[in-house]
């Protein structure tokens, strides 16, 4: 009998697996495989660490909501008085946000409001941060998926 | 060791026998009761979709009286007030008819004369930063606004109207916004519109003069919006199928959506790509883009969101305006307006799908008759842009089964009674 053991477990494998029907999958952003989705990144050319957090966590779809950006040199020093722009873009399809977000205020300590945040489809996304500072420029890009 | 071996193999083909038998009856269980179960990141957007992830409406801090009840019931009397038309024949419900979830079942709309734009509905309308096809308006007193002084809508002006609401609706009137000035010396017709006479009458006006106009002409799209902002959609069977799905990705009813409709569903958040625009409980993104949607015949093409954006930020009604009851800061759609990029030309707002079955025809101009012609339009990728460009990639691969599920999913969005 003892032969017949791998047959019984091959069926009731079989078995299990009908029963476990097949959740099809949606068809979600298909960002490349690999993207950075950390909330701190380097910017482009090394000058400056950045960081963002959202008053919305996670972030939902089609809400306005606020940022907060914190700028530091790579040994750790606030980046104070800086000039920057953001802008959005979904890098699958050939649209950015429906809104332009503002730094609206320095906050101190290397920190900056940044308002008018929206999002209207779920997939990947790139915030772009251009930053200038002392005269010396640099862009971020963070990536997010959204649901 | 042979007759063993026989044993053996009578005993493995019962065995692949049993196997199979179990295999066939659960596979029959499977077809007769369920299509595949819901994952746990779809059963989540289905949820998103639904009814009961409707936030309450936000507050419109430009209207002092949004949510006041006697400002909705004023509002709701001028609504169906023909008399507020050149022609004495056109009230808002000329267009907007409750009785089809407040659209007109035509391709244009029709007042004193043809708009040549497809009315939308009005139902949830409210949730909106902005209003109409292309965001002329950025609140829903500063639309009501538009219609009024258009001369193919209701073909009027501002101080018509005043006239209008001194003589039959002061009482209402004073109890809201205050004493209603002495009308008498205005001229019966005078206000910014194409009619030369009228148009020369305004001009004629002081600036002081202008303003107690105006500031009537506010307060009636304010009332027009309070009332406005009641029309809120109503659960669909879609919502009741939601409502039934367990965590397990099960609905723990049967039956109520068919098994074609819940195929047509599974596209939608799928292979159809629906949901990337189409999103959030009232099915839209309230964003503007451009499909390629081709233009009416004999009709020019609408510039969509450019223009709406040059007519917004210049609107004496808008809510950084004089007539508007909220702090600057709090006028965060103008604040953060998108106004340069070439995704603005020819992009349209994306039309909410409740009761969509009933609220044909569609796009800006009601270019397509059926829900079949506008699924075949998204199946093609959309069409070529005739001013901007289509934002589509790609063909969507939809078999004619799979866009006629589509069409049945699109039915179960319809308000049940
Ligand atoms: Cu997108």
């Amino acid at each position: 009998m003892h032969r017949l053991y791998p047959l019984l477990i091959l069926a009731v494998l079989i078995l299990v697996g009908c029963f476990s029907s097949p959740a099809s999958s949606t068809t979600s952003a298909s960002a490349p495989a690999n993207l950075d989705f950390s909330t701190t990144r380097l910017s482009e050319a090394g000058r400056y660490r950045v960081s963002f957090t959202s008053e919305l966590n996670p972030i939902a779809i089609n809400r306005l909501h606020t940022w907060t950006l914190h700028v530091e040199t790579p040994d750790g020093a606030p980046v104070e008085n800086a000039v920057i722009q953001v802008h959005g873009d979904m890098p699958e399809h050939r649209h950015g946000m429906p809104t332009a977000p503002k730094v609206t205020q320095y906050l101190g300590d290397g920190n900056y409001r940044v308002e008018g945040m929206r999002f209207q489809m779920g997939g990947w996304w790139e915030v772009v941060f251009e930053i200038e500072a002392n005269g010396e420029k640099d862009r971020v890009v963070f990536n997010l998926l959204l649901r | 060791m042979q007759r063993s071996a026989t044993r053996n193999a009578r005993l493995f083909l019962l065995m692949v026998g049993a196997a199979m038998a179990l295999l066939l009856a659960a596979g029959a269980i499977a077809f007769l009761t369920d299509s595949p179960r819901w994952s746990v990141d779809e059963v989540a957007l289905l949820r998103s979709l639904a009814l009961d992830a409707l936030e309450p409406l936000p507050p419109d801090p430009s209207n002092r009286v949004a949510d006041h009840p006697g400002a909705a019931a004023l509002g709701e009397r001028l609504f169906f007030d023909a008399r507020f038309s050149a022609n004495g024949a056109v009230s808002c419900a000329s267009c907007h008819m409750p009785e089809r979830y407040f659209t007109d079942g035509r391709p244009f709309g029709v007042g004193v004369g043809v708009i040549p734009l497809n009315t939308m509905t009005l139902v949830g309308a409210a949730y909106s930063p902005w209003f109409t096809w292309d965001g002329k308006a950025d609140s829903q007193w500063a639309q009501a606004l538009l219609p009024l002084e258009n001369a193919v809508e209701h073909g009027g002006d501002r101080t018509f109207y005043a006239h209008l609401i001194a003589e039959h609706y002061a009482a209402e009137y004073e109890a809201l916004f205050g004493p209603l000035p002495d009308l008498s010396r205005f001229p019966r017709r005078a206000g910014p519109v194409d009619d030369p006479d009228a148009a020369a009458a305004w001009g004629a006006m002081t600036p002081e003069e202008q303003d107690a106009i105006n500031r009537i002409f506010a307060n009636m799209g304010k009332a027009l919006a309070a009332y406005q902002r009641t029309l809120l959609p109503k659960p669909a069977r879609f919502d009741r199928y939601v409502a039934s799905l367990g965590d397990d990705g099960r609905p723990s009813r049967p039956g109520v959506l068919s098994e074609d409709e819940i195929a047509g569903l599974r596209i939608f958040i799928g292979k159809g790509q629906c949901i990337n625009c189409h999103n959030g409980p009232r099915f839209t993104n309230d964003a503007f883009h451009n499909t390629g949607v081709p233009a009416a015949p004999g009709y020019p093409v609408h510039r969509g969101r450019i223009d709406g954006v040059a007519i917004v930020q210049s609107d004496l009604f808008n809510c950084l305006g004089p007539y508007s009851d909220a702090a600057p800061e709090a006028c965060t759609a103008l604040r953060f307006i998108v106004t340069e990029g070439d995704t603005l030309p020819g992009a349209m707002k994306t039309p909410t799908l409740r009761n969509v079955a009933e609220t044909g025809p569609y796009m800006h101009t009601g270019q397509f008759a059926t829900l079949a012609e506008v699924i075949e339009h998204y199946n093609a990728g959309g069409g070529f842009a005739l001013i901007g460009h289509n934002e589509l990639h790609q063909p969507l691969n939809l078999t004619p089964t799979e866009a006629k599920q589509l069409e049945a999913f699109l039915h179960t969005l319809t308000e049940e009674p």
